[in-house]
């Protein structure tokens, strides 16, 4: 069950970043860019997550926290950049 | 005996040694300084008195310090009779010079920089004459090519000087160059560097079919270091050095490095046609033309110059004769010219200092104001000439004397009539230095009014003019030198006398017509000098002039055309090599069949594969939009760090996210101060070149990491995994390597890591001091701002989120030896803790609140890792060996720790404090665009109770 389960994850998150991709290509403004990057973050947080269940490790653990961290950090960055243009004020 | 040996090393350390004091001395004075500077020679004049009587009774001392031995190098001494003549002349008169040189300086000549040259030339002269090492004498060979470009241009504020200095050191660097070659050839011929072994391997380097390359390239070293014709040039040049040097280096010892450099190889080299011919040919027209030019000549220095460079084409000549009786007269000559000729430098500097010119023109008569100065004159010049009583006229009858009987082509007559004409012309401008100089009336416009120097000064010219008239009276007293050098220049026992009358010889005869010729040729000067002077003739110094300007507009050309300061033009280049050189080795081998299967691609993984392509592309498409282009790398980022996950490489991926994330910060500041768009420079087929540069880069990229993936291969890789546990105490293997088996890359890496952090740091600081400051002032960046610059809530979610990113950060940093992680990591996890305060309330908020220098954490950080390496060493260990063991602290798991846990932390360290620092130079642009600093945390206070202020301009 769980491996089906898996198998329509991965489906779903996998069609999640080609539809991000699409946004980020395509915008129109910059905010949609930044939020598809962010949202593909998530998704990319959720693939390792899943993966690490399919393979039966924790190892990948550290990678998702790490990318969940740093991604709020460059989500942030980008906005600053839109908004203020200097991110260190 | 052998003993003796050991001083040789002594003796040539002795003027470098001695270099380092005069410098110093000045300021006790100048007689102090010139004291100092005597104090080497003279030991070193006393240990090679020593010396003598081994050398004398026909022993070779030597001394070998061993250094690497496999590659022949050795720094081994020797000395025999030809190398104890030199040294004595180089210590002799470099005691002489120095005596001179106190006299003849001016208060305003820094006189300490000129003994420290001096003493450093009279080294590497030294070195040449006594080394047994041909590599280590080439060194010395250079040396003296260096030492005495310092001394030509010593009154740096003349341009002749600076000129000619540029000029002698660029025609002689050049000949030894070309020597290194040849004696590098030498060597290999021999299959030694030993100077001994090659002069007694004479017949094998004559029948080598390397002989004639060899020769040619020795002898252009040697030619152009003794001036000989066409290198003859550079010596004229040269003379706008102060006179000590001319009369040292000019006339007794660095001009005569060539001369004995052929006297040295002589048993090796001559002997065959080629050397006959080159060598010969080429000293007598040196000897005829230098005579000729010096004729004509109205500067004394220029005239006694083309006179040494004629004695050099004489003693060239006499050596190229090869018999052994040419040798014992080039010997002899050596030493008589030595005096004579360094005596008449010392007298034109008199002359010079005295009246303050050195035109013939406007002196004469100078006898009656300066009578001693006149007589040492004249008694130099006298034996210049070759007149019988005086040291010259001894060595000119032996060179006359081979002359008359040597054959060129079996042509009788053109050796000795031209051996006679130099000696003629010889005559002629020996005479025209006496009357034209000192003899004749008075005059009363001399533009000083001349009078004798004081004694210090004529002391040294009149010493070296005792000699002349003492071994001109009594040629027995140079006898054993003269014997036990010419023994070392042949290798062969002789027997043979000095004397003055040899009876009615044709050499005697020669000399006659030379004698009388040389009057006339005098009493004919005027119409002479003044057809001399219509006749066009070619100008050395344009030539070299243009054919230096010819060479470097060739380099320019080439540099230009490779570095025009274009990086497009540059990665052009190196890529279009690189792929080149891989398609020359890729075609040249043969490629063994595929050993392993593709891997399938699950539907996931291929939509990863299908962004990173996707979003290169549009990187290519968007470029010109910067910001676009950002958000795209951002993609590929994420993305590769997803796939190192995918491929089982879970450190690589902790670092890549992290490192994508400091480097998007870091553009992102840059590019607030940037143009957002990049303008359409290129044309189409330029754009097309690249792309099709690009392209060519990336699928041969792409095959070659096809050939390596599908072939198994034995990688290094295994040696770590088995010992990663054993021998480094830790079980994440990459981890260990970083620290332990690859430790020492790694401290040189974070050392560098640190130089980029300071350097950034260096060039902002130059960067807003400069012009760039004063637009960034006048610019306005403030338009279409949002209004929230703190928002509240963004400044409470940094605060929470910081401990958890500490705690973060230092788990990382402590589990990193066995499991991903580490201090690499962990540095950029804590940065990026950080950087989201600075980003949330702003960088003056932040900076009061941080006590630590970014600039000191880079040094600890260093220190700490080198402090753990050094360590090791107490436990007798190398450098960086670590050791390890095992502690429990309450509450955490257990963990190891051992050195390579310090070294982490000085990684750590080092990368917190370079990444901190190169985003706090970044912004701090901003400051000087003129951006105001809050103080306060966030825009609004929750609490409510105080009203904001304000910063400006919101």
């Amino acid at each position: 069950m769980i491996t089906y389960a898996l198998y329509f994850a991965f489906g779903c998150f996998g069609l999640g970043l080609l539809f991000n991709l699409w946004r980020i290509a395509t915008g129109p403004e910059n905010a949609d860019r930044i939020l598809a990057l962010d949202t593909m973050v998530i998704n990319i947080i959720a693939l390792l997550i899943l993966y690490g269940i399919w393979q039966g490790t924790t190892v990948y653990y550290e990678a998702s926290m790490l990318v969940a961290m740093v991604g709020f950090v460059s989500t942030v960055a980008y906005c600053r950049f839109v908004l203020r243009g200097d991110i260190i004020e | 005996m052998t003993n003796g040996g050991s001083l040789l090393p002594i003796i040539a350390l002795l003027p470098f040694l001695g270099a380092l004091v005069p410098g110093l001395m000045i300021r006790a004075g100048r007689n102090a300084c010139a004291t100092f500077t005597a104090v080497p020679t003279i030991a070193a004049l006393a240990m090679l008195g020593v010396l003598t009587p081994d050398v004398m009774a026909g022993e070779v001392l030597k001394a070998e310090i061993e250094w690497l031995p496999q590659l022949g190098l050795s720094a081994s001494f020797f000395l025999d009779g030809l190398g104890l003549l030199f040294a004595f002349m180089i210590l002799g008169v470099g005691l002489l010079i120095t005596l001179y040189a106190r006299f003849y300086l001016s208060g305003d000549d820094p006189m300490g920089q000129f003994y420290t040259y001096l003493l450093l030339f009279q080294g590497a002269m030294l070195g040449i004459v006594i080394s047994d090492n041909i590599l280590l004498l080439l060194i010395f060979w250079e040396l003296t090519s260096l030492s005495s470009f310092l001394l030509i241009g010593y009154w740096k504020h003349l341009p002749e000087g600076r000129q000619g200095a540029r000029m002698a050191l660029a025609v002689t660097g050049s000949g030894g160059l070309a020597m290194i070659a040849g004696m590098l050839i030498l060597g290999n011929i021999v299959g030694s560097y030993n100077l001994t072994d090659i002069l007694a391997a004479g017949d094998v380097i004559r029948a080598s079919d390397w002989y004639l390359p060899a020769l040619i390239l020795i002898l252009l070293g040697a030619f152009t270091k003794s001036a000989q014709f066409p290198f003859h040039f550079w010596l004229p040049h040269a003379m706008a050095a102060p006179t000590p040097v001319s009369a040292y280096l000019h006339s007794a010892t660095m001009v005569k490095a060539g001369v004995f450099l052929m006297a040295r190889m002589w048993p090796a080299l001559a002997g065959t046609d080629a050397w006959f011919y080159i060598v010969s040919i080429t000293g007598l027209i040196t000897m005829v033309l230098g005579a000729l030019i010096a004729l004509f000549k109205d500067d004394l220095k220029a005239l006694l110059a083309f006179s040494t460079v004629s004695h050099l084409g004489l003693l060239t000549m006499l050596l190229g004769f090869g018999t052994e009786k040419a040798a014992i007269a080039a010997v002899f000559h050596i030493i008589n010219h030595l005096t004579f000729k360094a005596a008449l430098f010392m007298t034109a500097g008199i002359v010079d200092h005295e009246t303050h010119t050195r035109d013939i023109k406007r002196l004469g008569g100078l006898a009656k104001f300066m009578p001693i100065t006149a007589l040492i004159g004249t008694v130099a010049a006298l034996s210049m000439a070759g007149i019988p009583l005086f040291n010259g006229f001894l060595s000119k009858e032996l060179m006359l004397e081979e002359a008359a009987h040597t054959a060129w082509y079996q042509n009788d007559w053109i050796v000795p009539a031209l051996a006679t004409l130099g000696a003629l012309l010889s005559v002629a401008y020996s005479l025209r230095f006496i009357f034209h100089v000192f003899a004749g009336p008075a005059r009363d416009d001399y533009p000083a009014h001349p009078h004798d120097p004081p004694f210090g000064m004529y002391a040294a010219p009149a010493l070296l003019c005792v000699l002349v008239v003492a071994i001109g009276v009594l040629p027995g007293l140079a006898y054993p030198m003269v014997k036990v050098a010419a023994q070392a220049v042949t290798g062969q026992e002789l027997n043979f006398y000095l004397k003055i009358w040899h009876g009615v010889t044709p050499a005697l005869i020669m000399s006659i017509i030379a004698v009388v010729g040389g009057a006339l040729l005098l009493g004919l000067h005027r119409p002479l000098a003044r057809a001399w002077n219509a006749a066009p003739r070619p100008e050395a110094k344009a030539i070299f002039d243009a054919l230096i300007s010819a060479l470097v507009r060739l380099s320019r050309g080439v540099t230009d055309g490779l570095h025009n300061g274009a990086i497009s033009r540059y990665l052009a280049i190196f890529v279009v090599s690189t792929v080149g050189l891989v398609y020359v080795a890729f075609s040249g081998g043969t490629l063994s069949p595929p050993t392993r299967e593709m891997l399938p691609v699950p539907p996931v993984v291929a939509v990863g594969y299908v962004l990173l392509i996707a979003s290169a592309l549009l990187v290519v498409l968007n470029h010109h939009n910067r910001f676009r282009a950002l958000v795209l790398i951002g993609v590929i980022g994420l993305m590769i760090s997803a796939g190192f996950v995918y491929l089982s490489a879970p450190d690589l991926a902790l670092t890549q996210i992290s490192v994508e994330t400091v480097t998007i910060m870091l553009l992102l500041l840059a590019l607030h101060f940037l143009p957002k768009t990049t303008p359409r420079e290129s044309s189409v087929g330029l754009r097309l070149r690249d792309g099709v540069i690009a392209v060519a880069a990336g699928a041969g990229v792409a095959a070659l990491a096809m050939v390596f993936l599908l072939r198994d291969f034995d990688p290094i890789s295994d040696y770590h995994l088995a010992n990663s546990y054993e021998g480094g105490g830790g079980t994440n293997v990459v981890n260990v390597i970083l620290v332990d088996f690859r430790g020492y890359d790694t401290f040189g890496e974070i050392i560098v890591l640190g130089i980029a952090g300071l350097t950034i740091f260096a060039l902002m600081e130059a960067l807003l001091s400069g012009p760039a400051a004063r637009r960034l002032r006048n610019t306005d960046y403030s338009r279409d701002r949002s209004r929230d610059r703190h928002p509240l809530m963004m400044v409470v979610a940094t605060r929470a989120m910081l401990p958890i990113a500490v705690m973060v950060g230092v788990y990382i940093f402590l589990r990193g030896h066995n499991q991903p992680g580490g201090g690499f990591v962990a540095g950029l996890v804590i940065s990026i803790a950080l950087l989201m305060q600075y980003m949330a309330s702003g960088f003056g908020w932040t900076q009061t609140r941080q006590r630590l220098e970014y600039h000191t954490m880079i040094g600890w950080g260093v220190l700490i890792a080198a402090l753990t390496g050094v360590g090791a060493w107490l436990g007798g260990a190398p450098f960086l060996t670590s050791i390890y063991g095992y502690i429990k602290l309450p509450l955490i798991e257990k963990f190891g720790l051992g050195s390579a846990f310090a070294f982490d932390l000085g990684v750590f360290l080092t990368v917190l404090g370079a990444v901190m620092l190169m985003l706090y130079s970044l912004s701090r642009i901003a400051r000087y665009a003129g951006e105001t600093v809050n103080v306060e945390p966030m825009d609004y206070d929750p609490s409510g109770k105080r009203e904001l202020k304000k910063p400006e301009g919101e």
